[in-house]
């Protein structure tokens, strides 16, 4: 049984003044003010919100709020069944127990013929001051006879009202049904969006009659699943009053728990009718997307979209119950009829299932045009570079390709005896690039003729990179290597345990480099290891590192976060399958491709996913990210641009193969490759 | 046999000598964790619901280790001495945990790999278990926990509630690492109140999450590195919601030693009413 301790139908009422609490800002006072009391400065606060439990505590000292979900306490006093109140209302069973008001299903006995059930609700004045006991007793009769006069089937019915002694009651209607809290607990699934819908409306609709009563508009306030009935006929019934909210005692201390559908605003004192659409689509979120508020950090439906966990829910239906949700109170619904209509256009509304579910917006078309494309004679999978104008990109046709990277004029190409699958890297006006054929090439940039070439025992499918006159690579001989850059002179070489395929990162004096024996290591610039990782899998992956941390891929299906000086694992993030994506920072966030068809983008100092963007195929191209954009290939065969932060769709374009390429982002032109063999300058 | 496997994975690969790390052997001699730490009942209350722990390790000697330091703050709330029986579970708790899943396998192991936890996941783990075990042990119990994890200069940070971590810099003062878990804090983070509302607003003391509840507890894991001239300090409420930050800043950075600056800050904190228990961590990590 579910405590219906919470309560406010709010009643706009300059004169109303609670007795227990003090209202010092200029906010009108409203009948059932969640518990905003204002004091005087340097006093302990008042218990927000009406506890479900309190543990006494000795003098002044914090106090623990047990979380919503717990049940009912005990109560000292309480009737016992069969108590008669008033000679007319028999007390049959204690119904709930709430922080300031105790529950009971009690039969009216003035109705002699029938058993005419009722709900009696009991609140205990504990004011210890005679003249503000008086106040609240007075206060509560107020309320309760504005109550009483409204006549809505969507409201509970207010029969009856009395005090005797301490002790005042409501006398409420009984309805057999259940609530929505109920409602959900017990759904097995997630429940159908047209029957949350045909809920919300038959709310806007009892919301629309309180907000515009008559002389003054009456805000309910705590609109929420416990407090939304469903009868026997299907009905939707409003069954808390937030009158016993006058008789909340002065708690003080720390607690814990937020009521979780409250609107920002209202903890600064308002209460204008559209804090009850802000509640209803935090009621309608948490309906859809079973994630409860009172268990998240409060106000924080933006950041966890319903389609997350219930990806069945209809993208309208969703801006729907954001537009209720924001922040900002101009750009809610107006009123809820406004809402209402809303709702009532959704296809859902009409019995359908909604329409557009997230994650089905398959379409095969492009955004955007290339400023031009290049054929080369067989498939490209490596990262153009862009220098000086010039646009670098090796293919598996053996080739390294100049091209102009304004037009994309063929200006030279070496060949080579292998594929090239390296990227070249571009340094004192050599372009440096690996080849199948076992060899390290320097060429002029400008002219393309050989400078010197460097051989291993192995493929060369790393990227060299260069620094401190020497360049970096690795080979599938399983060794790094570091040759100078003028001369190719072999200065030393590394042995790791498996071939080398990812490319080498440089900072801080340090290179690190995976290998395809699962290894991560970091090696000084003298060719000494200072730290190594042990992963499971091969780490094909290139490190990103930052001033405290290496990133890197690996094929175990990780991303993993390492502290620079010691390797330690600091955190890792497990995807959906292997890693071969190197990952790549932008905007503070860590962006990274998995073999399980998503782009990542991790917190870089927790690895906690912010948001993951799903192709149609693997993703094992590195991203790149520029201008708040971050860009990346899928073997489904498109090139994707998307919003950093958010990680929504800004563009896509389709190529005629898959695209495993990494793009190289300079002047506001993507440059990609991709398995159909061109080359393709896109607008970025 | 996994450890001969290590010793032996050594030989192995020696073929390729350049391959085996040196270790490189540091000085040790300032190669540990100065510390300072302070708590008081303050003024107005009868209880002292907090509690701190300080752990540090180092040593000297061949494949030195970074030195280790661990950190825990706690602030407990509930009546019947349960906010401190809270409050001293879980800062043990979570010690125990990190100390035997991350510092004792340090000890002997040869290399890093993932078949340790991550960092982050043995702080979690910590915080989750205070957080059980405050939950089944002290019904009607909470506390915040805020545990720091020093490897030399490296901080990795554990935090649910609302005691506080900060970097203390002469040039820059204060700098808050953690958000408190209150609604106040969201409330000034979405714009809708100012600093100063937020510090006298009537709700200021409404946690959203907190060590003792049910369900499962969310962790915030933060990570900074305490350079050199920085210190790192950790504090219940009581220092923060008493004393300003460029006051704590000038007190931290003026005081002869940690230990005299924790004294001189619960000084300050009790001088401005000591309206609550005040815990004080200071902690300035080795030089590289």
């Amino acid at each position: 049984m579910k405590s219906l301790e919470t309560h406010h139908i709010g009643i706009p009422d300059p004169s109303a003044e609670s007795p227990a609490q003090e209202q010092t800002s200029r906010e009108t006072r409203y009948i059932g003010v969640p518990e905003s009391p204002v004091e005087p400065a340097k006093e302990e606060p008042k218990a927000p919100g009406p506890p479900a439990q309190t543990a006494d505590r000795k003098g002044r000292g914090t106090q623990y709020m047990a979380p919503p979900s717990a049940g009912p306490e005990p109560v000292e006093g309480r009737l016992p069944d069969g108590y008669m109140l008033q000679d007319r209302y028999r007390v049959l069973m204690l119904h709930a127990v709430g922080g300031m008001s105790t529950v009971y299903k009690a039969q009216d006995l003035r109705f002699t013929r029938v058993t005419r059930l009722c709900i009696v609700k009991e609140m205990l004045n504990t004011a210890a001051d005679p003249q503000v006991r008086a106040m609240v007793k007075s206060n509560f009769e107020r309320e309760a006879n504005i109550l009483a006069a409204l006549n809505h089937p969507g409201i509970v019915e207010v029969y009856d009202f009395f005090s005797e002694g301490k002790r005042s009651y409501l006398v409420l209607e009984y309805v057999d049904g259940k609530t929505l809290e109920d409602l959900l607990d017990e759904a097995e699934g997630f429940l159908p969006e047209s029957q949350v819908v045909n809920w919300a409306i038959q709310v806007c609709q009892v919301l629309s009659y309180l907000h515009s009563h008559d002389p003054q508009p009456i805000v309910f306030r705590d609109i929420k699943p416990s407090n939304i009935m469903l009868d026997g006929h299907g009905r939707i019934r409003l069954i808390d009053f937030g009158i016993a909210r006058n008789f909340q005692s002065g708690q003080k201390g720390t607690m814990i728990g937020t009521e979780g559908y409250t609107p920002p605003e209202q903890y600064r004192g308002s209460a204008e009718p559209r804090v009850d659409i802000y509640a209803l689509g935090a009621t309608m979120h948490h309906l859809l997307s079973k994630q409860d508020p009172k268990l998240e950090a409060p106000f924080s439906f933006h950041e966890r979209p319903i389609h997350r966990t219930n990806p069945t829910v209809s993208r309208e239906l969703t801006d729907v119950v954001n537009r209720a949700l924001e922040y900002d109170i101009d750009k809610r619904f107006g009123s809820a009829e406004e809402m209402q209509r809303a709702l009532m256009s959704l296809s859902s509304a009409r019995g359908g299932s909604g329409t557009a579910p997230f994650g089905t917006t398959a379409f095969v078309g492009s955004d955007i045009t290339p400023l031009w494309r290049f054929r080369c004679e067989d498939e490209i999978r490596s990262t153009p570079a862009v220098h000086n104008g010039i646009v670098y990109v090796g293919a598996y046709d053996h080739n390294l390709y100049a091209l102009d990277a304004e037009s994309g004029k063929f200006l030279w190409k070496y060949a080579t005896e292998g594929g090239i699958g390296s990227s070249p890297c571009v340094y004192e006006g050599r372009v440096l690039f690996g080849s199948a054929d076992r060899l390290l090439y320097a060429i002029n940039a400008e002219t393309g003729r050989i400078a010197w070439t460097c051989p291993t025992q192995g493929s060369v499918w790393s990227s060299p990179r260069a620094a401190f006159d020497h360049v970096f690579f690795g080979s599938d001989d399983r060794n790094l290597y570091a040759a100078n850059t003028y001369s190719g002179r072999v200065a030393w070489k590394f042995a790791t345990e498996g071939k080398v395929r990812s490319s080498p990162s440089i900072g801080n004096d340090t290179i690190y480099v995976g290998c395809e024996g699962g290894v991560v290591y970091a090696v000084d610039i003298s060719g000494q290891a200072r730290w190594r990782f042990r992963a499971k899998r091969s780490v094909t992956s290139s490190p990103a590192f930052s001033d405290a941390m290496v990133y890197v891929g690996c094929q175990d299906s990780y991303v993993y976060g390492l502290d620079i000086r010691s390797g330690w694992s600091a955190w890792r993030q497990r995807t959906g399958g292997p890693v071969v994506s190197s990952p790549v920072f932008g905007e503070g966030l860590l962006l990274v491709g998995s073999v399980d068809k998503h782009l990542y983008a991790l917190d870089a100092d927790s690895g906690r996913i912010v948001w993951r963007y799903a192709t149609e195929g693997q993703v094992t191209s590195n991203p790149a990210a520029a201008g708040g954009a971050v860009y990346f290939g899928s073997v489904d065969g498109a090139v994707y641009s998307l919003d950093i932060k958010t990680g929504n769709l800004r563009w896509r374009f389709q190529t005629e193969g898959p695209v495993v390429s990494s793009p190289t982002v300079m002047d506001s032109v993507v440059y990609i490759g991709s398995d159909d063999r061109y080359l393709y300058a896109l607008p970025a | 046999m996994k450890f001969l496997r290590n010793l032996l994975g050594r030989e192995e690969t020696s073929a390729s000598a350049s391959s085996v790390a040196p270790s490189p052997t540091v000085p040790c001699l300032h190669s540990r964790f100065r510390v300072g730490w302070a708590t008081d009942v303050g003024k107005a209350r009868r209880h002292n619901e907090d509690a701190a722990l300080v752990l540090t390790a180092a040593h000297d000697g061949e494949d030195a280790r970074q030195a280790f330091g661990l950190f825990a703050l706690a602030d407990g709330m509930g009546g019947h001495q349960a906010g401190e029986v809270a409050s001293s579970i879980a800062a043990r708790t979570a010690a125990h945990h990190i100390v035997h899943q991350l510092y004792l396998p340090t000890l002997v192991q040869q290399e890093h790999s993932t078949d340790q936890p991550a960092l982050s996941e043995v702080l979690v783990n910590a915080v989750q278990a205070a957080n059980r075990a405050v939950a089944s042990r002290v019904p009607g119990g909470g506390t915040t926990l805020t545990c720091a994890l020093l490897l030399g200069p490296r901080a990795y940070i554990a935090h649910v509630g609302d005691s506080r971590a900060y970097t203390v810099t002469e040039a820059d003062g204060l700098d808050q690492i953690t958000h408190d878990h209150s609604l106040v804090d969201r409330l000034v983070e979405l714009g809708q109140l100012t600093r100063d509302e937020a510090d006298v607003h009537p709700q200021k003391n409404v946690l959203y999450r907190a060590i003792g509840q049910s369900g499962v507890l969310d962790v915030d894991i933060y990570m900074r590195t305490v350079s050199e001239g920085e210190r790192l300090l950790l504090c219940s409420d009581g220092l923060w919601s008493m004393v300003r930050e460029t006051e704590i800043a000038s007190i931290v950075t003026t005081a002869p030693s940690l230990q005299a600056a924790c004294e001189s800050l619960v000084a300050a904190a009790n001088q401005a009413g000591g309206n609550d228990n005040i815990t004080v961590i200071l902690v300035e990590p080795p030089l590289d």
